[in-house]
């Protein structure tokens, strides 16, 4: 058995009171495509924004390739994160965000080019070189010059998953990637997303897309009250849902099928 | 109308009128820079999650704010030599008021334009991996730039009138000449009169300016 890229132990959030996820463990191995499900305020965002650091974790440990992110501090578990390692674990772990949060002062381009530049401090004609590759990948090679807030949704969050991409990340998130699109242009997004599935890519998917996930996934865990309600094959969760709360989740779903 | 307004005598008063130009020049442009500058740390100490950064930033803010600039501007006169033994010249008082109180209000441009940036630009951006340092510098600021622009022209303009509170210490910027020589002659309208258009002229090219810089910035997004 390999080590697992990612292992989060007891992972524990609060926002204030109230108590959002509630010990989970987990682990993600390199090739597994996870899609996480549940019903709105589930905590599975916050799940997937953990992490990557987007929220900080309130008590337990994420570990990447073996070794635990931060160092403990105080005496009721939670961690502290250095900035200088954060931000070498999300340069491993990239997302995608629901609202895209493309940089609207740069063109195409410079968003894709960004993180080369700053973070991964390329030179400009290699960031360039690789951000044109990542764009064409998306089908967005003629629009390098434009402005963001002249794309549609759907060509926004191409940019969004092409700029997560140029990082070359290990993991990558997917935080309900098209729940804010208009449906018809829902489809260009996840061709994007299967497509670097069949390229064998580790991703981690929150979605409301119960079909997409079936086909996606290698694994689906569906999440509720804050811990992992039930975990299996697509199969397993979207077909043949053992517990009484998945199968009543997913009815919601089918209710107005046709 | 019978009042014979003295043309000559504004002529005549150029020269000084422009010596005190200069002078005003000196005390503007140095403050704002200084006030840009430093109201920029504040604001960030002021936005910062420590309260040893936040509370001192958050009561310097206010206390500039809200007390009147002419009573900042002769405390630091005749206050300062008492309560730290350093007897600053007019100029350098009066400098200093006006740096410390644009100070205080740049701050609080600065604080809101980088509150106004939405909360998803940080993360967009930290997901990559880049460091708050970055981030403000590559992707923040520069939105907020444009944003800020016109309360900063505001401000600017705020500024170059303030100044003219300096001839209380007796600086002798373009209000204090223009004063001293109404009183001389005794033709304040004549000399106040050139005194508000030499304002003028002064200020207007830059809101002209950052009117044009504005439009250009809008045409860019």
């Amino acid at each position: 058995m390999t080590e697992p890229i990612l292992r989060v132990t007891d992972l524990q959030k609060y926002f204030g009171d109230l108590h959002v996820l509630k010990g989970i463990d987990f682990s993600v191995e390199a090739g597994e495509r996870i899609a996480i499900i549940g019903g709105s305020g589930s905590g599975k965002s916050t799940f997937l924004r953990c992490l990557n650091f987007m929220e900080m974790p309130s008590g337990g440990t994420i570990a990447l390739d073996g070794k635990p992110i931060g160092k403990p501090h105080g005496r009721d578990g939670a961690r502290r994160y250095p900035e200088s390692e954060l931000c070498t674990v999300r340069e491993r772990v990239g997302m995608v965000f629901q609202q895209f949060n493309l940089f609207p002062h740069m063109t195409v381009l410079e968003n894709v080019m960004e993180g080369l530049l700053t973070v991964k401090g390329m030179r400009n004609a290699a960031a360039r070189e690789r951000a044109v590759r990542e764009l064409e990948k998306v089908g967005l090679g003629t629009k390098l010059d434009a402005y963001p807030g002249k794309l549609s949704g759907g060509q926004q969050q191409r940019v969004a998953i092409a700029r997560a991409l140029a990082m070359e990340p290990e993991i990558l998130l997917f935080d309900e990637p098209t729940s804010s699109l208009d449906p018809e242009l829902v489809g260009e997004v996840l061709r994007v997303i299967r497509q670097l599935a069949d390229e064998g890519r580790t991703m981690l998917l929150v979605t409301h897309e119960l079909g997409f996930a079936y086909h996606f996934a290698t694994k689906v865990i569906f999440l509720a009250d804050g811990v992992f309600h039930e975990v299996g094959t697509p199969d397993d969760v979207l077909k043949n849902p053992r517990q009484e709360r998945t199968r009543a989740f997913l009815e919601r779903f089918t209710e107005f099928g046709f | 109308m019978d009042y014979q307004f003295d043309f000559v005598l504004v002529l005549r008063s150029l020269p000084v009128l422009l010596r005190g130009l200069l002078v005003t020049v000196e005390l503007w442009v140095p403050s704002i820079f200084i006030g840009l500058c430093a109201g920029f740390l504040l604001s960030l100490a002021r936005l910062s999650k420590s309260p040893w950064l936040r509370m001192p930033s958050l009561f310097y803010i206010e206390l500039f704010r809200d007390t009147p600039v002419l009573i900042q501007l002769i405390w630091f006169f005749y206050a300062f030599p008492i309560i730290i033994g350093v007897q600053l010249s007019p100029f350098a008082a009066a400098l200093l008021g006006l740096a410390l109180n644009t100070s205080a209000y740049s701050a609080e441009i600065f604080r809101g334009g980088i509150q106004s940036i939405a909360q998803g630009q940080w993360e967009g951006a930290r997901a990559l991996g880049m460091r708050r340092s970055k981030i403000l510098q590559r992707i923040i600021l520069p939105q907020v730039f444009k944003r800020m622009l016109p309360a900063f022209t505001n401000r600017a303009i705020e500024v170059a009138k303030m100044s003219s509170l300096a001839s209380v210490l007796s600086v002798h910027e373009l209000m204090y000449q223009g004063r001293l020589l109404s009183s001389t002659y005794y033709r304040p309208l004549e000399i106040l009169t050139t005194v508000a258009f030499i304002y003028f002229v002064l200020i207007y090219p830059g809101t002209w300016l950052s009117a044009r810089l504005e439009r250009r910035l809008a045409a860019k997004a």
